[in-house]
């Protein structure tokens, strides 16, 4: 089976902080990481080429030069190649722009590297939580989608996804050519081999740019061909500091919590 | 796509009982604001099969018009049949605004749906208005985990499409139903359907963990030190008729599972009162949490964040004070 | 952290580690301490990654790295699980470099590929009730009988016995040429007359099955011979300095361990009024021991260096573990006391720390022996 991984680097939004004073956020020193989910999605596929090892695993990323370092993650950890799409006309891409560039690169890279039976993209990137760049790109490519996976598994000509819902999880068959886009499943993603990661050290990292890509419509890439612009943004107010209690023992903390609660009718 | 009008478009998703799901409605009570002053009528969208009962809900919400389409393939969600039927509405009717709830559906759909239509979508919006400058409809969302918060405007395309998360906007009062409605016959043939619903899981891990939809929220984080910390914080939640849920540190440690985790990567929740019960308060789980009526933390370490967001915070160690917290809280509704 | 003696792929090494260190021995650590037990499946995920291949050569099974690569592994792994390293060094330096250095290509093929795939564990039998340091004064032999020998004798503290499937055995066969008459066998633990004493009970570092050894009149064929005959001993010399680099590693990562956790604790705990570390004698204290750990990873790094760049490495190589464990073991002490009464509680991860740590300036030639190794290059 050959697979596409979608992914995406971003700051690692669990390190990110507020100034308190200009209320911005603090973006220095940062680390840059391969976004969460992507990271299920390429667990995922390392998964089904456990099963079946003719698979090959091929993991895209749009970006800046410096997100070649998270291709290097997942070709240290399943991928066995790696393409970075990068040019400054794909800069400011909403999502539409951003899946219209993509599935135009996976149609090229698919001249390079054979039809992909399915493309596995994380549910959402954990900087932007827009979760539609995935299911924007199987609109692009024409294809089935299945959003919320947890697992995926093949048989035969269509994969069964197990998906996570509301109330309960479903199992749904899909037809391949397909996308997937993968949410928090209930193992952890393997780690990177030694071996593998130093054989990632040395990979060379293809780069597309909108030269390699002819197909593309000027008018629908960049901040011009993004039909939704940012206003503004701004970081929410955060409430002040409520009651604190530190009564002489915790047991009396307790109970001086339970009196406030009580007047201020919570409970 | 051009608006053909000025009507604002209510996506009302179903439930299994042919009812409206709560964020459907919630979405009439800023729609009709949003509609009057766009100087369009608000139109409620209902799609399924056997859902008279959305279509009275929608129209007792204030729906001046409700558009259903009614057909066997719409029994159970699809990708495929929803996202065709929707767009041959808006084909139809041109719409100027869509909304949706960011329902896991809702976000299936409205990506799908958009970028059929080749318009722009604001995802998991928690704030809607209409720019005073373009008279665009102004939808505010969080980004980097709620670090963030971006108002976005989609100023040359029709119809603009946001999803709007649930819970965030109430319903408002019932009223008398006039809502014009109008059936439309539309229909998917089976080969175009490419998913299929091969089985329910119902009791995923053996037990449903209804976080979004509970009123009080106790929850555990790595204070708690191990699977059997939870059980004082199970306690407390139990006297208090609450769901139980976790910090991504409780949960990575294998402490309990992943249903209960409240935070990015686990869900989002907004209840009357949650209690945080040894758990520093990580962005992330600030994101999942911070729009609770009412936080209550507990933690030792008096310099921890979630006391940022806490209205009322106890400095002590948990172990000490859930006991106490737990007997109070019984004899109180004893 | 730029270092002259290390290279990217020394850092990703290293970074490997530590992110494995962090999420799956962490955890485990105490119940590891308190159980007396290392779970398998843990040495088997850690072999998944390479940990326990990285110094096996590639054509069996391993990755063939050099020794600053071990020194990353070995460091990162400490910090959380001294028990841990302990499946690595075995896995890489004392039972594997005798097969390495002099076994020939069936021996290796057959023990190789599953050490490092951590599906066989391979014990190291030199020590004996009556000979530690003194190689010497050995008293297990070998006896030749047609085409096997026969041995007897007593293997005393033995890592890994209780599972191994093979056990790297001295004897003399020469005993009237002392350490010049020691051979090297590689026996199956599964013969008739090879049995394991009973489980030892150590001070630190526990979880690693160690036990006597007894050898009862066992058969070996004489293809079990490691190396030639009578020179047993002498390859075994030539293969020290890699494992005392690698205990030297562990001290580090203890070592910096310790530091970290007195550096969190002084600044949360407070006293007369301001936390701990705002008193001058303390973080004086803090200030000694970090330089202290750094001088020591000087001297590890340098002989890990030497040894990768085939320079004479044995006096380097016993000064880095002379100095790492003595440092070490005086940095965790400082580091319990400065935790106070909460560092002699076993909750507490120092307390493990200062029991796992003693051992380090005991085994793989204790101090006395390095200063005998170092003072003995001074004085040719």
């Amino acid at each position: 089976m050959n697979i596409l991984v979608c992914m995406k680097q971003v700051p690692d939004t669990t390190e990110i902080k507020i100034n308190p004073e200009t209320n911005t956020l603090m973006r220095e020193g940062v680390p840059s990481i391969v976004n969460t989910f992507d990271a299920f999605a390429l667990e995922a596929a390392a998964r089904i080429k456990d099963k079946h090892p003719d698979s090959k695993i091929v993991v895209v990323s749009m970006g800046p030069e410096q997100a070649k370092a998270a291709l290097k993650e997942c070709l240290s950890i399943a991928a066995d190649k790696a393409y970075l799409v990068s040019d400054r006309v794909f800069g400011g891409s909403d999502t539409l722009a951003t899946s219209y560039i993509l599935s135009n690169a996976i149609r090229k890279i698919e001249e390079l590297e054979g039809k992909f039976d399915a493309i596995f993209c994380g549910k959402q990137a954990i900087d932007g939580d827009t979760a539609q760049v995935g299911p924007e790109i199987a609109e692009h490519l024409d294809y089935p989608q299945v959003t919320y996976a947890l697992e995926a598994e093949l048989d035969g000509e269509r994969l069964r996804v197990l998906k996570e819902g509301q109330d309960g999880n479903m199992v749904i068959g899909v037809k391949t050519p397909c996308v997937v886009t993968f949410t928090k499943p209930s193992f952890d993603p393997r780690y990177p081999t030694i071996k593998r990661k130093m054989a990632a050290n040395r990979a060379e990292i293809p780069t597309l740019t909108s030269a390699d890509l002819p197909d593309i419509d000027a008018a629908r890439i960049g901040l011009k061909g993004s039909p939704t612009h940012v206003k503004r943004s701004f970081v929410p107010e955060r409430k002040k500091s409520g009651v604190k209690i530190q009564e002489e023992t915790d047991g009396e903390s307790a109970v001086k919590l339970v009196q406030l609660l009580g007047d201020a009718h919570v409970i | 796509m051009e608006a053909k009008t000025r009507d604002l478009w209510v996506y009302v998703e179903t439930k299994e009982d042919g009812s409206a799901k709560s964020v459907g409605l919630e979405l009439l009570h800023p729609g009709r604001d949003l509609a009057d002053k766009q100087g369009g009528r608000l139109v409620a969208i209902v799609i399924g099969s056997g859902v008279e009962q959305a279509v009275s809900d929608a129209a007792a919400h204030g729906a001046d018009q409700v558009v259903v389409v009614e057909g066997p393939e719409y029994k159970d969600y699809t990708t495929d049949a929803y996202t065709a039927a929707m767009y041959h509405l808006i084909e139809k009717y041109g719409p100027t605004t869509l909304l949706i709830g960011a329902t896991p559906d809702g976000r299936d759909m409205g990506p799908r749906l958009a970028c059929r239509i080749k318009t722009g979508l604001t995802a998991d919006c928690t704030g809607l208005d209409i720019d005073p400058e373009s008279g665009n409809v102004a939808w505010t969302r969080p980004a980097f985990g709620g670090n963030l918060m971006a108002t976005i405007l989609c100023p040359d395309h029709r119809p603009q499409i946001g999803t709007v998360r649930p819970g965030v906007f109430k319903k408002s009062a019932p009223v008398e139903a006039k809502a014009e409605i109008i059936r439309e016959e539309f229909h998917v043939a089976p080969e175009q359907i490419r998913t299929e619903l091969l089985e329910v899981i119902r009791e995923a891990a053996g037990e449903l963990v209804d976080l979004e939809g509970a009123d009080i929220i106790v929850s555990g984080g790595r204070g708690v030190g191990g699977p059997e910390g939870f059980a004082p914080v199970k306690a407390l939640a139990d006297v208090l008729g609450a769901t139980v849920g976790a910090s991504r540190a409780a949960v990575d440690s294998g402490w309990i599972s992943h249903a209960h985790q409240v935070g990015q990567t686990g869900k989002t929740v907004a209840p009357k009162l949650y209690i945080a019960c040894g758990i520093s308060g990580a962005i992330q789980h600030l994101a999942g949490m911070s729009g609770s009526d009412c936080i209550v933390a507990i933690n030792k370490d008096p310099d921890a964040p979630i006391f940022d967001v806490a209205d009322y915070g106890i400095v002590g160690n948990l172990f000490e004070v859930l006991p106490v917290l737990t007997e109070e809280i019984r004899k109180l509704k004893a | 952290m730029q270092s002259p003696f290390f290279n990217e792929d020394h850092e990703s090494i290293r970074q490997i580690a530590r992110e494995f260190a962090e999420k799956e021995l962490a955890p485990i650590a105490a119940e590891v301490d308190a159980s007396d037990h290392f779970p398998l499946e843990t040495a088997r995920a850690m072999a998944e990654l390479g940990f326990l291949g990285l110094k096996i050569p590639e054509e069996y099974g391993g990755l063939g790295l050099d020794a600053r690569s071990y020194v990353c592994v070995m460091e990162e792994i400490a910090r959380k699980c001294a028990t841990a390293t302990i499946f690595i060094s075995s896995a890489n330096s004392l039972s594997t470099a005798p097969l390495v250095l002099s076994g020939t290509e069936e021996q290796k093929e057959q023990i190789l590929p599953g050490v490092a795939a951590g599906e066989r564990f391979i014990a190291f039998g030199l020590t004996e009730p009556n000979a530690g340091s003194d190689a010497a004064s050995l008293t297990t032999k070998a006896v030749e009988d047609g085409d096997s020998y026969i041995l007897n004798g007593r293997k005393c503290f033995i890592t890994m016995a209780p599972i191994a499937s093979h056990c790297i055995v001295y004897a003399k066969t020469s005993p009237e040429k002392g350490a010049k008459g020691i051979s090297c066998f590689l026996v199956d633990m599964a013969l008739p007359g090879v049995s394991c004493g009973r489980h030892e009970e150590k001070m630190g570092q526990r979880g690693v099955p160690v036990s006597d050894v007894l050898l009862e009149d066992v058969r070996v064929p004489k293809s079990c011979m490691v190396g030639e005959r009578d020179l047993g001993f002498v390859n075994a010399m030539r293969t020290l300095s890699v494992g005392r680099i690698g205990i030297a590693s562990m001290c580090l990562g203890m070592a910096q361990e310790a530091i970290e956790l007195a550096v969190s604790h002084t600044k949360n705990r407070v006293q007369f009024g301001k936390p701990l570390c705002r008193h001058q004698a303390i973080a004086f204290m803090l200030a000694d021991m970090e330089t202290r750990l750094n001088a020591a990873r000087g001297l590890v790094y340098q002989a890990a260096w030497l040894l990768d760049n085939r320079q004479p490495a044995d006096k380097a190589a016993s000064m880095a573990k002379l100095y790492a464990a003595e440092a070490a073991i005086s940095i965790i002490n400082q580091s319990l006391q400065l935790h106070g009464g909460y560092g002699y509680s076993r909750e507490y991860e120092i307390e493990r720390l200062y029991r796992d740590v003693r051992v380090c300036a005991i085994y793989e030639g204790s101090s006395q022996v390095q200063q005998m190794v170092i003072s003995g290059q001074m004085l040719k």
